[in-house]
Formats: C-alpha cells, sequence, structure tokens
C-alpha cells in the first residue's frame, strides 16, 4: 500500500515537473513573439509625438530615413524632396523658448499649441516635432504629416540600425543578421577542423593517461564564464588580428570568429569523442583483422560510423556560437554595418539585445525591436535544434 | 498561534518600511551613490540602503513602476517618461547631485591636441574620415561611441553633436572601461567618456566650442570654473509623495560630507 502510494507520487511529482518546464518555455516563446509582433503596429516617428508643416507645404512622400536625414541636416532644402525651394528649419519642442517667453506660455503650457501653431504658421520652410498633447493640427496653416507604421520590410531589409534617433529611428536589422551569421559560420570554420582533429587524437590516439588528463581539462574550458573569454578577446586576440594584418581596427569580425571559435572547440570535441570512442570494438577490431591499418580503420570504420554523432557536435557548435552574446559584445566593435569583408567590425544579435535592452524604455519600439530580434535568433536556433536532432537519429550504416 | 503569525507579519512589514531606500539607475552615478551609502549607513546604523545600478532608463522605468525609491541618471528625464508619472496621478521632483565633465579622447601616440566641437562632430557623423585633416597624420579615424541607449550617449550627441545622429555603423562598446581599451590599441581612435575614467592609457584632447579661439583642458578645476563646455548635471528623480522618504538620503548627498565624496569619486561638486 505506501508502496504503490509512494510510487504514485513520484510519478506525479515527474509528470508534474515535465509540464512545468514545458509550460515555461511554451509561455516564455509566447510571450518573445507576443511583445516582438506588437512591433509592427508602431509608427515610424517617436510615439507620443507628431510633425507639423506649415499647410502650403507640398512635399506629402516622408519615411523613416527621409526624416532622419532632414533632422541630421543632410537634407536641408525642401526641393531636395520635390517640394519649393525653401531651406527646411528644424523646430523641436525647447525652440519655442527662442520664439516666446515662458510667461506667454502660460503657467500650465495651456497656450502652447496655439503659440506653435503661429509659429509653424509664419515659418514656410518649418517642420516641427512637438508631442500629441500640445498638438496644433486643429489651427489654421499648419499640416500634421501621415507617418506609416513600421513595415516589415524595413525591419527585415533596412541597412541603418540607429534605434534612439528622433524624430525617426530607423530600425535596419539586416546587417546584424548577416553579422551573426557570418561570425558564426567563420568560427565553425576554424573550429570543425581542430575540433576533429583533437576528437580523433583523443579517441583513438592518445594514451589512456594523456586522455584522462586532457578531457577534463577540454570539458573545464566550457565551464569559463564567456565574459572572461571576452576580456580575453579584447585584450590579447583584437591587438593580435590589428597588428598581423595591419588594420586601423583590432575589433573585427575575425576577432569575433576566433573567439567563438575557442569558445565552442569544447562542445564540438567532446561530443564528437563521445562519438567515435562508442563505436563498437568488434568493427574496428574486424577492419584491423582485414588488414587495415589503424589510420583506414580511423577514416574508412570509426569517422563514419560516429558521423551522425559529429553532425550533432557541429550543429551544436554552431547553435553554441550563435547565441553567445557577452564574448562577441566585447570584440566585434558592434558597428552595425553591412559586413563586406571579415576585417570589418560588425554587430551581433545577441550583442544588441544585451547592449541595448537594459535602457530601452518599456513597451516602446525600440524595447519590442529588440523582442523581435530575440524572436529571429530564437527560430534561427530552433532551426539548428531540428537538424541536430534529426542529423543524430539517423544511423546511416550504408556509406561504411 | 495566531499572535505569533501577527508577530511576523509585522516584522517583516516593519523590515520593508526599513528596506524602503531603493537607488536604482546610471551607471555613472553609481559610485557616487554607493560610496555614499556606505558613509550614510556608518551615520546612520538603523537605516538601510540599497544601490543598484542598470542605467539611466532602467532607473526612471523602475521610478514608474514603483519599484524603486530614487532613480539616479545622467541624463534628464525625457517629457514621455515625465508624462508617464504625471499620468499616475503622481509627480517628479529632479535634483541634480553632482557635476560630470565629458573628455573626448584619443590614442597617447596621436600628436593631436587640440580639436573644435565642429571637426569632433564632423568626426562622429563620419564627414572627417582622416586624422590629416584636422591636421594629424596620415591615418583613418575610428570614433568610438557608447552603446545607443546610455545616458553617456544622449548627452554627447545633445551637446557635442547638436542633436544629429552618429554615423551609421558606428563602433559601440558596452562600457567606459572597454572604450579605454580600445582606445589605447587603436592608433586612429577617438572616443567620449566621463572625466572621472580618464587615464594614462588615453589622452584628452582640449576642446573649443567657439570654433577654434581658445582651447579648454578637460579638468576637475575647468569644470568648476565652467570654462570646459562638455559638462553635464547628473540627477536623483523621486516622486514627491515619497519625499519624506528619501529627503535624509538626497540631503546626505548635498551636505559638505555628501559634496566631499563627489569630489572624490571624480565628479564635480554642485555646491
Amino acid at each position: 500500500m505506501l508502496k504503490k502510494f509512494s510510487n504514485f507520487t513520484i510519478k506525479s511529482l515527474l509528470i508534474f515537473s515535465g509540464a512545468f518546464a514545458g509550460i515555461t518555455i511554451l509561455f516564455i516563446s509566447i510571450f518573445l513573439f507576443k511583445e516582438g509582433l506588437g512591433f509592427f503596429k508602431k509608427p515610424a516617428v517617436e510615439e507620443g509625438y507628431s510633425l507639423f508643416v506649415n499647410s502650403k507645404n507640398k512635399v506629402e512622400d516622408f519615411d523613416s530615413k527621409k526624416i532622419k536625414e532632414i533632422f541630421d541636416h543632410e537634407i536641408t532644402n525642401w526641393s531636395e524632396l520635390g517640394g519649393e525651394d525653401v531651406e527646411i528649419l528644424l523646430f523641436r519642442m525647447d525652440n519655442i523658448f527662442d520664439y516666446y517667453s515662458d510667461e506667454e506660455l502660460g503657467e500650465e503650457y495651456e497656450f502652447l499649441a496655439e503659440k506653435l501653431a503661429e509659429v509653424i504658421k509664419a515659418e514656410e520652410g518649418i517642420i516641427a516635432f512637438v508631442p500629441h498633447q500640445y498638438s496644433p493640427a486643429e489651427y489654421s496653416g499648419v499640416k500634421e504629416l501621415s507617418v506609416p507604421n513600421i513595415t516589415p520590410s524595413d525591419f527585415f531589409t533596412g541597412k541603418d540600425w540607429l534605434p534612439t534617433a528622433t524624430p525617426s529611428p530607423l530600425f535596419g536589422t539586416l546587417p546584424m543578421l548577416l553579422g551573426t551569421l557570418l561570425v558564426s559560420l567563420v568560427a565553425i570554420l576554424f573550429a570543425l577542423p581542430l575540433g576533429l582533429g583533437v576528437a580523433i587524437y583523443l579517441s583513438e590516439l592518445a594514451p589512456e593517461g594523456i586522455r584522462k588528463f586532457l578531457k577534463p581539462i577540454i570539458e573545464l574550458l566550457a565551464g569559463i564564464p564567456s565574459v572572461v573569454y571576452g576580456f580575453f578577446g579584447l585584450v590579447v586576440l583584437a591587438p593580435l588580428v590589428q597588428k598581423t594584418f595591419n588594420l586601423p581596427v583590432g575589433e573585427t569580425a575575425l576577432t569575433g570568429s576566433l573567439i567563438l571559435a575557442i569558445m565552442a572547440l569544447p562542445t564540438i570535441i567532446s561530443i564528437a569523442e563521445d562519438a567515435m570512442r562508442n563505436t563498437p570494438r568488434a568493427m574496428k577490431e574486424a577492419s584491423l583483422a582485414l588488414g587495415a591499418t589503424h589510420w583506414q580503420t580511423i577514416y574508412r570504420v570509426i569517422i563514419p560510423y560516429s558521423k551522425s554523432g559529429i553532425s550533432a557536435a557541429v550543429v551544436l557548435g554552431i547553435g553554441r556560437a550563435i547565441g553567445e552574446t557577452m564574448a562577441v559584445l566585447m570584440v566585434t566593435g558592434n558597428a552595425a554595418l553591412m559586413p563586406t569583408s571579415l576585417f570589418d567590425p560588425v554587430r551581433t544579435i545577441p550583442a544588441t539585445i544585451a547592449a541595448e535592452l537594459g535602457e530601452a524604455p518599456s513597451g516602446g519600439a525600440h524595447y519590442q525591436a529588440l523582442f523581435l530580434l530575440g524572436a529571429i535568433l530564437f527560430i534561427i536556433t530552433l532551426f539548428i535544434s531540428i537538424a541536430a536532432e534529426m542529423i543524430s537519429k539517423k544511423k546511416n550504416y550504408k556509406d561504411m | 498561534m495566531r499572535r505569533l503569525i501577527l508577530l511576523a507579519l509585522a516584522v517583516v512589514f516593519g523590515m520593508s518600511q526599513l528596506s524602503a531606500q531603493k537607488i536604482k539607475g546610471s551607471e555613472t552615478v553609481l559610485p557616487i551613490t554607493q560610496k555614499a551609502a556606505e558613509l550614510y549607513l556608518k551615520v546612520n546604523p538603523k537605516a538601510q540602503v540599497s544601490v543598484t545600478g542598470g542605467g539611466s532608463g532602467v532607473g526612471i522605468a523602475a521610478l514608474i513602476d514603483g519599484t524603486t525609491d530614487l532613480a539616479q541618471a545622467s541624463r534628464k528625464i525625457k517629457f514621455d517618461e515625465r508624462q508617464k508619472i504625471q499620468q499616475s496621478g503622481n509627480t517628479v521632483k529632479e535634483v541634480a547631485i553632482a557635476y560630470d565633465a565629458l573628455a573626448i579622447i584619443i590614442n597617447p601616440g596621436n600628436k593631436v591636441t587640440n580639436l573644435t566641437r565642429e571637426q569632433v562632430e564632423g568626426m562622429f557623423t563620419g564627414k572627417i574620415k582622416n586624422w590629416k585633416e584636422v591636421g594629424g597624420e596620415d591615418m583613418k579615424v575610428v570614433p568610438y561611441s557608447r552603446e545607443t541607449s546610455s545616458g553617456t550617449y544622449e548627452f554627447f550627441k545633445e551637446s557635442v553633436l547638436k542633436n544629429k545622429n552618429h554615423m551609421s555603423g558606428i563602433m559601440s562598446m558596452p562600457a567606459n572601461g572597454a572604450i579605454i581599451q580600445s582606445v589605447k590599441q587603436t592608433k586612429g581612435a577617438i572616443a567620449y567618456v566621463g572625466l572621472a575614467y580618464v587615464n594614462k592609457d588615453v589622452k584628452a584632447v582640449h576642446i573649443s566650442y567657439d570654433k577654434g579661439k581658445t582651447y579648454v583642458e578637460p579638468s576637475v578645476k575647468n569644470a568648476v570654473n565652467k570654462t570646459y563646455p562638455i559638462v553635464r548635471p547628473l540627477y536623483f528623480y523621486y516622486l514627491r509623495k515619497n519625499e519624506s522618504k528619501v529627503k535624509a538620503f538626497v540631503d546626505y548627498i548635498l551636505s559638505p560630507a555628501g559634496q566631499e565624496i563627489v569630489k572624490e569619486v571624480g565628479y564635480v561638486n554642485v555646491k
């Protein structure tokens, strides 16, 4: 009776913990997507603000990029946007005090909207960036610009990431997506041959004593906090890369790849070595008995047999590299540029989230954009995990 | 039994009353508040103060959510943040507790010592690409900025770049320490950090805000006598309804002893 009861308790505890873990993961992914997808409902201009121009202004066609260029003084005349030949006059909220004194605006700024309208009416070339609350739209001579919402194509194909630019932030994620993929793939190109070499050495060639000594040390490498790797990268690797290739800066995609390769090595070595050691003794001995040399046995029997394990090691190594945050944050220079070579600084998705989420106003467009980046990362790693799962299930003896 | 529960509740409640002094926000202000909290606790052993960083934005967000009593910020509260507080029926109070001078730093191997504001703006917006153009050697200008969300970034953009954006694809570093390290290693580097962070690994340039008539060295002395132009106030923000709770600590920082801490940590005193 008692035994039955305790069995039942343990069983329900296990079910409960399984269910709990499952629901938590589900909840996190739902939360991620829910926060992220709200992004596309945000206006392209900072929330709570609007842009106003003089009603004589004929320019209709605005997007985030043009607004940014206007406020950066790169476009200085309305004729460049197809309007009249009038200088653009930038107007931010604080500029009102150049026109009126505090008293004229009223104690609680109750006359502010009216005075704003007067200014906008008087200046033909004006573009004013004003909070909704003091919107002068109802007065004559003022035209509110209708700014479209942020579109998915702005987000996925935009090339500029300026999330805190006012009045119109730019959320182009393409450079970061490419940066992440570039850094991770190059890292795997470095780590794979090296990792496989060490795995073969450890499983087949190393004497038992050395193996027993090396394996725990390599696994220990996986336990070093990534910020330590990052600091090592910044202080040692970055100057090394800079001097070797004679570059203006040492914080490049290559530096990031090298650090990630070092970090992915323990995963690759450990899993690949386990897979190789799982080759049945009978198979190895059969090969040797047929007169094959040790080397022939390794590459004709052991590697094909452990192919699925090796692939899993590679995929998990890529997964580790793509998701790594702190180390790349410190060594890649974090410039949101389209990567054109390995010697340019790049910015990765995890580094962006880590660096910016802390200070992004919660619920704002920037905050949601970061969640959406998280969702993209989630999808990438999901695919990688599915791939790893499929590969490690497949036991393929046919090629042997 | 019931009495015991009541007692326990009273203790828990009392503790939460005592530990009410929560301070959160800017990493730049953090050294001051940490030091001040330590000394404040020595003077008032019964008080409880907990200080955490996270960034100016985090601090003010926590103030809006009511999870902190005092927000420390290295930038002025934004219009929409102030509005959020007003919508919840509160008013926010602002106290400047110190000034921080921002130094423009370059690699010690770089021969340039003077720059005008316009030249610095040109370098950070990508208009000036070579040190040759400002009288230096023939090498590429490599500007490093702070992360877009840091208070230092906002202040630099407002004061030096006159609200223009940094060029797109600028290198950005997560912390002041990493900026110093990168500038030390990179010959063509230019970056900005709080005066307190400047050390012998980097060179602080003299800055002119009057188109090259006078160049001023960044130093505490020049920040106090107001000749150095790139100076920002550091703030405490709290809700007016919490005033009684936080007043003692705010007053302590503004007292001579508190202002001494400000100077010791490398910032400029307000009083």
